[in-house]
C-alpha cells in the first residue's frame, strides 16, 4: 500500500523552476530513498510535501487524502514529520524543550514523556545532554535531536533531509542505522533524500534519482547500485576504457 | 528620589518589553507600542471613570481589550504584509501609531483632554525607618515585577510560552513541528499589546492619560536599545537605567538634561557593548 503520492508536482522559488514534474510512490513501512546532486530539488520535495511550499501544479496524496497546499501544521497533525537540512534545532532552547517542541501537536502528556524516553533511548547521549541548551551540541548530536524531535510527532511518515550533512563517516554510519533501527522497530516509513548516496543506497528498499527537477531513473535500491551511471556519477566509481583512461565526455543512458 | 526613578524605569522596562517581544518574534520593530500604550490607558479610563469599575477589574479589562486589540493589528494590518522588505512593515507600525493617536481623539469622550484615573492608593505613605515611600511607587515596582515574573513562567513552563520562543528562535523550524507560525505571531502582537496597556496604566497617575501620552515610547525605545534588542531580561535592566539616570540627571543636573538623559545612555552603552548590554552574541551554529 502506498502512504504518500506525489504526481507531477511542480514547485518554484520565484522564477525559478525547482521541481519539473515529479511524480514518486512511497510504500508503507518502507524506506524510500532520492538520490541527486546540489540543487537537483530533492529538499524542495521534501519541503512542498511538508507544506512549506506551495506547489504550482500537481498533487500530493498522503493516505489517499489530498494534503498539497495546505498550512504546515495541518499536515504535521496528519502524520508526517520532517527532520530539516541542517538541523535547524530551537539554539536556545534545552535539548528536552526542543524535543516537547517536536511533540507540539500532541495533547496526550503520558505519551509525549513515553516518547521522550523513547528517543532517549535510542540516543543515550541526549539524555545526558538534556538540560543543555540546544545550539551548544555538536553537529551530529543536533542532527540525532533534529531526528529525534521529528520522532516526538509519533509520524506515520517521517521526511528526512540529509542526515549525513557535515557528519564524519563514522558519525553518519551511526545515524543511519538508527534510522533503520526507527524503521523496523516503529515500523515509521521514511523518505530519505540524500548526497551520500552509498548509504542511502545501503539503508534505502526502493530509490529515485533526481535530476535538475526531474526523476530520471527509479528502481530497487540494489539493482540502482548495480547500475553502471549510478555508480559512476553519485558513487564515484569511474568507469575505465580499454586503454585504462576515463572516457571523457561519457553520456549519461538516460540524456 | 531613586524610588521615582525606578518606579518610572518599570513603565520604560514595560514598555520596552513590548518592542522586544514582537522584534524577537518577528524581527518587526513595532513603533505604535507606544500609542498601543496610550490606548491601553483610554481603555481603563473608560472603564474606571465612565463605568465606575474597580481599580483592579479596570486593569483586567484594558489589558483583555488591549491584547485583542493586538491580535487584531496583527491580523489585519501586518499579515497582508507579510514578506515585505522590513522597511514597508516598520512605515506600517508608524502609521498605525498615527491613526491609534487620531482615532482617540475623536472618541467622544476622550479626546485631547487630560485626565486622570483614580487609584485606590494615590495620596498614602509608608514610613519606614524615617524615610518616606510613596506606596504609588511602590506599587508601579511591585505590579511590574509580578508581571515579569508572571512571564518568565509563561515563557518558561507552558507549551505555548516555549512556543513562541521556538518560534521566535527559528521560525522555519516551528513549521516543521507543526507549530502555528502565523497564529503564534498574532498571539505575541496580543501578548506585547497587553503588555503595553498594563504600562499605560501603571504610567496613568503619574503622567495622566492624553492622547500624546504615546510619546513616552520614545524613552522606552531606547531602554530596549540599551538592554540589547531582543533581549526580555535586557528590557527591563535597561528601563531601570533609563528611568533612574532620568531621575538623578532631573535632580543633580541643569534643568533640560532630564529629558536627553535617556539618549546620552543609549550612546555611551552602545560605545561600549555595540549590540546592547544583553544583546545576542550567540550566532547560529552551521
Amino acid at each position: 500500500m502506498n502512504i504518500l503520492e506525489l504526481s507531477n508536482v511542480e514547485a518554484s522559488y520565484g522564477p525559478v523552476q525547482a521541481l519539473r514534474g515529479v511524480s514518486l510512490t512511497v510504500e508503507k513501512g518502507k524506506i524510500i530513498t532520492v538520490l541527486g546532486a546540489n540543487g537537483a530539488g530533492k529538499s524542495t520535495i521534501l519541503k512542498t510535501i511538508s507544506g512549506i511550499i506551495d506547489p504550482s501544479k500537481g498533487q500530493i496524496r498522503f493516505n489517499g487524502e489530498e494534503i498539497q497546499g495546505r498550512d504546515p501544521d495541518r499536515i504535521v497533525r496528519g502524520g508526517i514529520g520532517h527532520a530539516p537540512e541542517g538541523r535547524e534545532v530551537f539554539a536556545l532552547l534545552s535539548v528536552e524543550e526542543n524535543l516537547r517542541m517536536g511533540a507540539y501537536t500532541r495533547r496526550d502528556r503520558d505519551g509525549v514523556a513515553k516518547d521522550i524516553e523513547l528517543v532517549y533511548g535510542y540516543f543515550p547521549i541526549l539524555k545526558e545532554r538534556a538540560r543543555q541548551e540546544a545550539g551548544l551540541l555538536s553537529g551530529g548530536q543536533q542532527q540525532m535531536l533534529a531526528i529525534g524531535r521529528a520522532l516526538l510527532s509519533r509520524p506515520k511518515l517521517m521526511l528526512m533531509d540529509e542526515p549525513s550533512l557535515g557528519l564524519s563517516p563514522l558519525l553518519t554510519q551511526e545515524i543511519f542505522r538508527i534510522i533503520v533501527r526507527i524503521n523496523r522497530e516503529q515500523g515509521t516509513t521514511i523518505l530519505l533524500v540524500e548526497q551520500n548516496a552509498n548509504m542511502a543506497l545501503d539503508v534505502g528498499d526502493h530509490g529515485y534519482v533526481l535530476e535538475v527537477g526531474r526523476i530520471v531513473m527509479e528502481d530497487t535500491c540494489q539493482r540502482l547500485a548495480q547500475n553502471k551511471d549510478v555508480q559512476e556519477f553519485y558513487l564515484g566509481m569511474k568507469a575505465h576504457g580499454v586503454r585504462g583512461q576515463r572516457r571523457w565526455k561519457k553520456k549519461k543512458q538516460w540524456r | 528620589m531613586l524610588l521615582a526613578g525606578v518606579a518610572q524605569g518599570c513603565v520604560y522596562a514595560l514598555g520596552a518589553l513590548g518592542f522586544v517581544l514582537i522584534y524577537k518574534a518577528t524581527e518587526t520593530v513595532n513603533f505604535a507600542q507606544g500609542d498601543l500604550m496610550m490606548l491601553g490607558g483610554f481603555f481603563a479610563l473608560t472603564a474606571s471613570v465612565t463605568l465606575g469599575w474597580p481599580y483592579w477589574a479596570t486593569i483586567l479589562f484594558a489589558v483583555a481589550a488591549m491584547a485583542v486589540v493586538g491580535m487584531l493589528a496583527e491580523r489585519l494590518i501586518l499579515r497582508p504584509v507579510l514578506g515585505q522588505p522590513a522597511f514597508t512593515v516598520v512605515m506600517i507600525t508608524i502609521g498605525l501609531g498615527y491613526v491609534v493617536r487620531g482615532v482617540v481623539t475623536m472618541v467622544p469622550g476622550w479626546g485631547t483632554e487630560t485626565y486622570q484615573i483614580a487609584t485606590p492608593f494615590v495620596d498614602d505613605v509608608w514610613t519606614l525607618g524615617g524615610v518616606i515611600l510613596p506606596v504609588q511607587q511602590l506599587m508601579v515596582i511591585g505590579m511590574t515585577a509580578a508581571l515579569c515574573a508572571l512571564l518568565y513562567f509563561f515563557f518558561r513552563f507552558s507549551t505555548l510560552g516555549v512556543a513562541m520562543q521556538a518560534t521566535s528562535q527559528n521560525q522555519l523550524a516551528a513549521y516543521y513541528m507543526g507549530i502555528p507560525v502565523r497564529r503564534v505571531n498574532m498571539m505575541i502582537w496580543g501578548l506585547s499589546a497587553g503588555v503595553a496597556a498594563f504600562a499605560g496604566i501603571l504610567l496613568a497617575p503619574v503622567t495622566f492619560v492624553h492622547s500624546n501620552m504615546g510619546f513616552i515610547g520614545l524613552k522606552a525605545f531606547p531602554a530596549a536599545v540599551v538592554g540589547g534588542f531582543g533581549s526580555v531580561p535586557g528590557a527591563i535592566v535597561g528601563g531601570l537605567i533609563i528611568g533612574v539616570v532620568e531621575a538623578l540627571a532631573g535632580f543633580y543636573l541643569p534643568e533640560g538634561f532630564k529629558d536627553v538623559a535617556a539618549y546620552i545612555v543609549v550612546l555611551v552603552v552602545l560605545l561600549v557593548w555595540p549590540s546592547g548590554i544583553f544583546g545576542e552574541t550567540g550566532r547560529k551554529k552551521v
